[in-house]
């Protein structure tokens, strides 16, 4: 087989089938293939389609507080010696980017016309945006999370309920996100007809990987646009974290043409990819088939999905989107694992310097980009310009924080 | 398994396959309930691979493959309950999810498992499109493959997706992931009567088989009657092994028993 290759002229793209590489596909029952392909349509006819762009456009705007801004990071670029560019997805509603996903899948629902929508969910950010969306087009709503993650999450959990959506704990399997897919999945497999699944990242079965990507790649193309109207160029790399890796193919994309942009990805480290504590299905995986593609996955040597560990929820999957595997394959976009400990470090340095609490999911990106700016600065011979996704807000992750810094009154172990 | 179809037309009924996951409860436990499922009339066993993110199937098979992956079972020993299993006589085939195939290296899976006796793969994750090894693996070694059909499967893909089964195919009788029901599906016999109508090949059905009525119902129109939740059931809520495997035998014989009330 020859070496895949980029497209000319576009972002990366899969074949008809789904695949990038020997990645992505179709790995299925078939009660859900007709699903899948019904899906496909919609969504190939949504991208060309005036009315149904017209109206995404507008709820991202009306609704969403989308495009969102560019912002020159000052204090921060000063403490750590390159100019940092935020985008800030976390000022989108609520909270994270994920919102630009879910109103994509959730005007699809209706113009499908299903009235029930699924989720799976770690964090609890996808289930929020998905019962916000839910809400928003009145679509009935049910959110499958693990259990373990209800516990670490228990605000999301009560926010998707004020929503109107039914939360289902999972108890199977490690109770976190990898088994609220499965449950996400039988439940699809049951209800088709009349339920589409909402999956919260890029990836799942073809078209879902490449269908996310569509509907997030405006944080890209805002963000290129927006770089090349504050510095009349382009950044020297773009940074986010990667656990399903949408936020992250969503600033990608647009970038993955301009060859002079470096592409840097930070999975999950936990304790430290060399402890096998951690949710890096790049740098710490294999290739293998979870969740309907073939990708990188934790697993052990016969095949069975290996326990990921993650301070942060939603990076807390041992899986990857197809589109990333690639990537990292062709050479395109570079991986690295950040530890728990150095993601709150700089969860706790963007706190201090710009008065913003990120997401830990984010805190990874800003932590792995502090990691290679001496090489970086090495490499160009001055300062370089990091445009650093910045995914969500840490509201949801305070007491997360809190405990692990031992700053909440009273609850010192 | 060619054989087991022809005796049971012979006979003027249907096959009964019966399905336990490998290693569960222990490997030894297992071989021992796979052994009293045939001494009780079960025509065909089905040895699951236990996998961690089995997507389409229900609590009961998903607790059981809990049981043997917490035990250690690896995807050697299934070889070696298969080969065991096979020794009785009844004709073997594997399910299995296809991460573990494609882990254990698709064309030496093939050749292990045609050594150890099995007849060919069930594989409930892998469509005909994404299975360009399985195909070639699977024709090198002489074995069976059964791919799943559904009710929302067109009538372009059910003809394309039969054309690439040999030994049987497996109908999902409903829109739905595995365990026992208390009525069986009206999509069934729809759907088999559309697999008769592209192929010669026998048809099995699985999904919500619990008990003789539902087993002889099934009977009445599939070439195959498939259980497996309910028997599984038998070892999940036992006080001891023996208690188990008696409740398994009977559940077993009444099964049988089924598939033979009805003449075809």
């Amino acid at each position: 087989m020859s070496a895949p290759t980029l497209p000319a002229n576009a972002g990366s793209s899969p074949d008809s089938a789904g695949h990038y590489g020997r990645y992505g596909g179709r790995f299925v029952p078939e009660a859900l293939v007709a699903a899948l392909d019904e899906l496909d349509l919609a969504y190939r006819t949504a991208l060309t389609d005036e009315s149904f762009q017209a109206e995404f456009g507008t709820m991202l705007r009306e609704y969403a507080n989308i495009p969102s801004l560019l912002y020159r990071a000052e204090r921060l670029s000063a403490e750590v010696g390159a100019r940092i560019l935020l985008k800030r997805e976390d000022l989108n509603h609520t909270g994270a980017h994920k919102i630009r996903n879910v109103l994509g899948q959730a005007l699809l629902t209706k113009r499908m016309g299903k009235p029930r929508v699924i989720a799976e969910t770690g964090a609890g950010q996808h289930g929020v945006a998905t019962a916000t969306a839910a809400a928003y087009l009145d679509l009935e709503c049910v959110v499958y999370m693990g259990e373990v993650d209800t516990q670490r999450q228990a605000l999301n959990v009560a926010r998707m309920r004020m929503l109107g959506a039914t939360v289902v704990p999972v108890t199977s399997g490690s109770r976190t996100l990898k088994d609220a897919m499965n449950e996400a999945m039988r439940d699809w497999v049951a209800n088709v007809d009349r339920t589409h699944y909402i999956i919260g990242s890029t990836a799942g079965p073809h078209p879902f990987p490449a269908m996310v990507r569509d509907f997030v790649r405006g944080i890209g193309v805002e963000a290129r646009q927006q770089s090349l109207d504050l510095d009349g160029k382009l950044p020297d790399a773009v940074a986010a974290c990667v656990g399903g890796g949408s936020n992250a193919l969503g600033i990608f994309h647009a970038f993955v043409p301009d060859d002079d942009v470096r592409l840097y990805g930070f999975e999950a480290g936990g304790d430290g990819v060399e402890t096998g504590r951690h949710a890096a299905s790049i740098t710490g995986g294999s290739s293998g088939v979870l969740h309907g593609a073939r990708t990188y996955v934790l697993q052990d040597e016969d095949g069975q999905t290996r326990e990921s560990h993650s301070i942060s929820a939603g990076l807390d999957y041992p899986g990857v989107g197809p589109e990333h595997a690639w990537l990292h394959d062709i050479g395109r976009a570079r991986y690295a694992p950040v530890t728990d400990a150095e993601a709150m470090s700089a969860f706790q340095l963007l706190c201090r310097t710009e008065g913003i609490i990120p997401a830990i999911e984010s805190a990874h990106a800003l932590a792995g980009t502090l990691k290679i700016i001496p090489a970086l600065t090495a490499e160009l011979g001055r300062k370089p310009t990091i445009l650093v996704n910045l995914s969500g807000r840490g509201d949801k992750d305070v007491h997360t924080a809190g405990e692990y810094f031992g700053i909440l009154d009273g609850e010192q172990a | 398994m060619a054989v087991a179809f022809e005796k049971a037309r012979a006979e003027g009924r249907a096959v009964l396959i019966g399905c336990m996951p490998a290693g569960f409860p222990t490997v030894e436990g297992s071989i021992a309930a796979m052994t009293a499922m045939v001494s009780a009339g079960v025509d065909v066993i089905e040895v699951e691979i236990p996998y961690s993110d089995p997507v389409m199937d229900g609590p009961v098979i998903q607790r059981a493959s809990d049981i043997a992956l917490a035990g250690g079972v690896r995807t050697a020993d299934t070889l070696r309950i298969i080969e065991a299993v096979a020794g009785t006589g009844a004709p073997v085939v594997t399910m299995t999810y296809w991460n573990p195939i494609e882990r254990y290296g698709v064309d030496a899976f093939a050749r292990d498992l045609s050594a150890a006796g099995g007849t060919g793969l069930i594989t409930p994750d892998l469509i005909p499109e994404e299975a360009g090894e399985w195909l070639a693996a699977s024709e090198a070694y002489g074995l069976d493959r059964t791919f799943l059909v559904a009710p929302s499967s067109t009538d372009e893909r059910l003809a394309m997706t039969v054309g690439h089964c040999r030994g049987f195919v497996y109908a999902t009788a409903l829109m739905g992931v595995t365990g026992a029901r208390e009525r069986t599906s009206d999509a069934a016999p729809t759907l088999v009567s559309r697999v008769r109508a592209v192929t010669g090949l026998p048809v099995g059905v699985g999904l919500g088989v619990g008990n003789g009525v539902q087993a002889a119902e099934v009977g009445r129109y599939a070439d195959g009657v498939i259980v497996g939740s309910a028997l599984i059931r038998c070892l999940l809520d036992t006080p001891d092994e023996a208690t188990g495997l008696a409740a398994l035998r009977t559940l077993s014989a009444e099964l049988a028993e089924g598939v033979r009330a009805v003449q075809r």
